[in-house]
């Protein structure tokens, strides 16, 4: 890939809903992202994070502003071509509700596989299965044969199959418990060295993301407030009171 | 329960997982006394229509009129009707047209109402409530009357009763399938699903239909009670199967004359239907318990 960023974001507006429904989630973002750059994005719930990133994701439409991921232009109001998927995907927070507990581990990664052209498929699913620490006796199996960290495992699995430029992880670990979540970070730090890829990295805690991000975006009500480097976050550089809100609550101190 | 039966055995290949869900799901019905008996029942049903020649034991057209109304007796099983036709030949070939206007009911009407209520709760919008509308329309005729309508149009007959109870018969699908897609159309796995790229007709048949299936057989086969006993209804009304075709409606149709005098003409085909109905509610109890994840444990 080329020198230019891997992920532009200008004056984008994000909405749930329309008319006098409407709920305006993201306030004229504006963020850009290197390539090979892990990103993070911090928020109380409610700050419009998740709903960037599904935005980035592709899949929600109702915004408007400018958004180009790995040359590919984003169309704001519509949903974009098939071939824009294969430049991104998310890994979603719940593994319990992310795979469909009616698909073998083995269509569960097909699927994109398939529909993507993927030409060698069952080799890909092997190699799949090994790069994220399953193995093949986990292929047949059913999600609800699988513990909450193995399925999280799956659904990382099935994001990288198609080898996108970007990855977009939603709090992946939040819904695991502590010793989970330490192999599944391990994990995606592992990935994210084998492969050129971008990642943009949700989360509410700062400890995880200041572990694993280079650059920090802070949102607070659907606003980016606050724009810092890793090396800020462990220094403790941070100007706004709401991320050092966020900081001390990540120490368990107050405020 | 199921999670560390199966993980006993590991599956290597797609059939072999296939294959120990089933495995599990079969050892659950037979369980369960009910659904063993309602399975028997229904089991005995398809047997009887499969090979009614073999164990007919007289041609069910046969007529010899100097045998009429012949109490049951080791020449005639069940007795003879007002024509001097076995009975029980009658009963053993009268499984096939239930069989048949049940399988063919269902065949048309899950499929239509299935995709009706999955592309309504997909879709929403004016989509949705235009073919919900629909549905409501089609549900708030009662059954029997829409069908006594229809088939008088049309012409009495197998065929018409079968498209006459396949018009009442698909409402209650869309509905069901329309509450279970409104549940999954924003479930992570359906996100991840459009994540990847698939296109909605893709997600509805390939992530969402998978989900619906199981409510629908339980509602089918509780539904297929109800369609035999429509389908005898317009038998007996003369609506349905013409004769002389052995068709249990039909035949309590013609032992109605004779009730009083001939008890068995009726009672046959009647105890028949009553035990078909049974079987088919027996098993769709339990298919619920064993497809039902709610029911599990």
């Amino acid at each position: 890939m080329s020198k230019a960023a891997a992920i532009t974001i200008s004056g984008v507006d994000v909405y749930h809903g329309h008319g006098s429904q409407r709920f305006h989630a993201v306030r004229q973002a504006d963020l850009t992202v290197a390539p090979r750059e892990t990103f993070g994005l911090v928020g109380g719930s409610g700050s419009g994070k998740s709903t960037l990133l599904r935005v980035l994701a592709g899949l929600l439409s109702n915004w408007s502003g400018a958004i180009t991921l790995a040359g590919q232009v984003l169309p704001p109001g519509e949903r974009p071509p098939r071939s824009y998927y294969r430049h991104v995907q998310m890994v979603f927070q719940d593994p319990y509700a992310s795979l469909n507990p009616r698909h073998t581990v083995d269509r569960i990664l097909a699927e994109g596989l398939v529909l993507h052209g993927f030409a060698d498929v069952e080799q890909r699913i092997r190699h799949l299965l090994d790069q994220v620490g399953l193995g093949p006796r986990f292929r047949f199996r059913y999600p609800h044969e699988l513990s909450g960290g193995q399925r999280q495992r799956v659904a990382i699995a099935r994001a990288i199959a198609l080898e996108p430029d970007v990855l977009l992880l939603d709090e992946p670990t939040s819904a695991l418990d502590a010793s989970v979540q330490a192999e599944i970070l391990n994990l995606l730090m592992a990935i994210r060295r084998e492969r050129p890829v971008t990642c943009v990295f949700v989360s509410h805690d700062l400890s995880v993301i200041t572990h694993l991000c280079d650059r920090v975006a802070v949102m607070q009500q659907g606003a980016i407030v606050e724009r810092l480097s890793g090396d800020d976050l462990v220094a403790r550089h941070v100007q706004h009171p709401y991320t050092r809100q966020l900081l001390a609550a990540s120490e368990g101190l107050p405020a | 329960m199921s999670g560390a039966q199966s993980t006993m055995q590991t599956p290597n290949s797609r059939r072999e997982a296939r294959l120990i869900q089933f495995k599990i799901g079969l050892r659950r019905v037979v369980r369960n006394p009910s659904t063993l008996v309602g399975g028997l029942l229904v089991l005995t049903l398809l047997v009887m229509a499969l090979i009614a020649p073999l164990i007919a034991t007289h041609d069910p057209m046969a007529q010899i009129l100097t045998d009429r109304l012949q109490p049951p007796s080791s020449a005639h099983w069940l007795g003879t009707d007002q024509l001097g036709r076995d009975i029980y030949s009658r009963l053993v070939y009268g499984a096939q047209p239930t069989l048949l206007i049940v399988i063919l009911v269902i065949a048309f009407s899950a499929p239509f109402g299935l995709i009706i209520g999955m592309v309504a709760g997909y879709m929403g919008g004016w989509v949705e409530t235009l073919l919900m509308r629909l549905t409501d329309i089609f549900m708030a005729f009662p059954r029997l009357i829409l069908a006594l309508a229809l088939v008088s149009v049309l012409k009495p007959g197998l065929t018409n009763a079968v498209i006459a109870i396949a018009i009442t018969a698909w409402p209650s699908y869309a509905r069901l399938a329309r509450a279970e897609t409104l549940a999954l159309r924003h479930a992570d796995f359906v996100e991840a699903a459009r994540g990847l790229g698939q296109s909605g007709r893709k997600i509805v048949m390939g992530q969402i239909l998978p989900l619906c299936l199981s409510s629908a057989a339980i509602r089918a086969t509780l539904d297929m009670a109800g369609i035999i006993l429509t389908a005898a209804g317009l038998g007996f009304l003369g609506l349905g199967a013409q004769p002389p075709m052995a068709e249990w409606g039909a035949m309590i149709g013609t032992g109605r004359d004779h009730v009083f005098d001939a008890w068995w003409v009726a009672a046959a085909p009647g105890v028949a239907i009553l035990l078909v109905s049974l079987g088919f509610n027996l098993l769709g109890d339990g298919l619920r318990d064993v497809l039902d994840p709610k029911h599990h444990d």
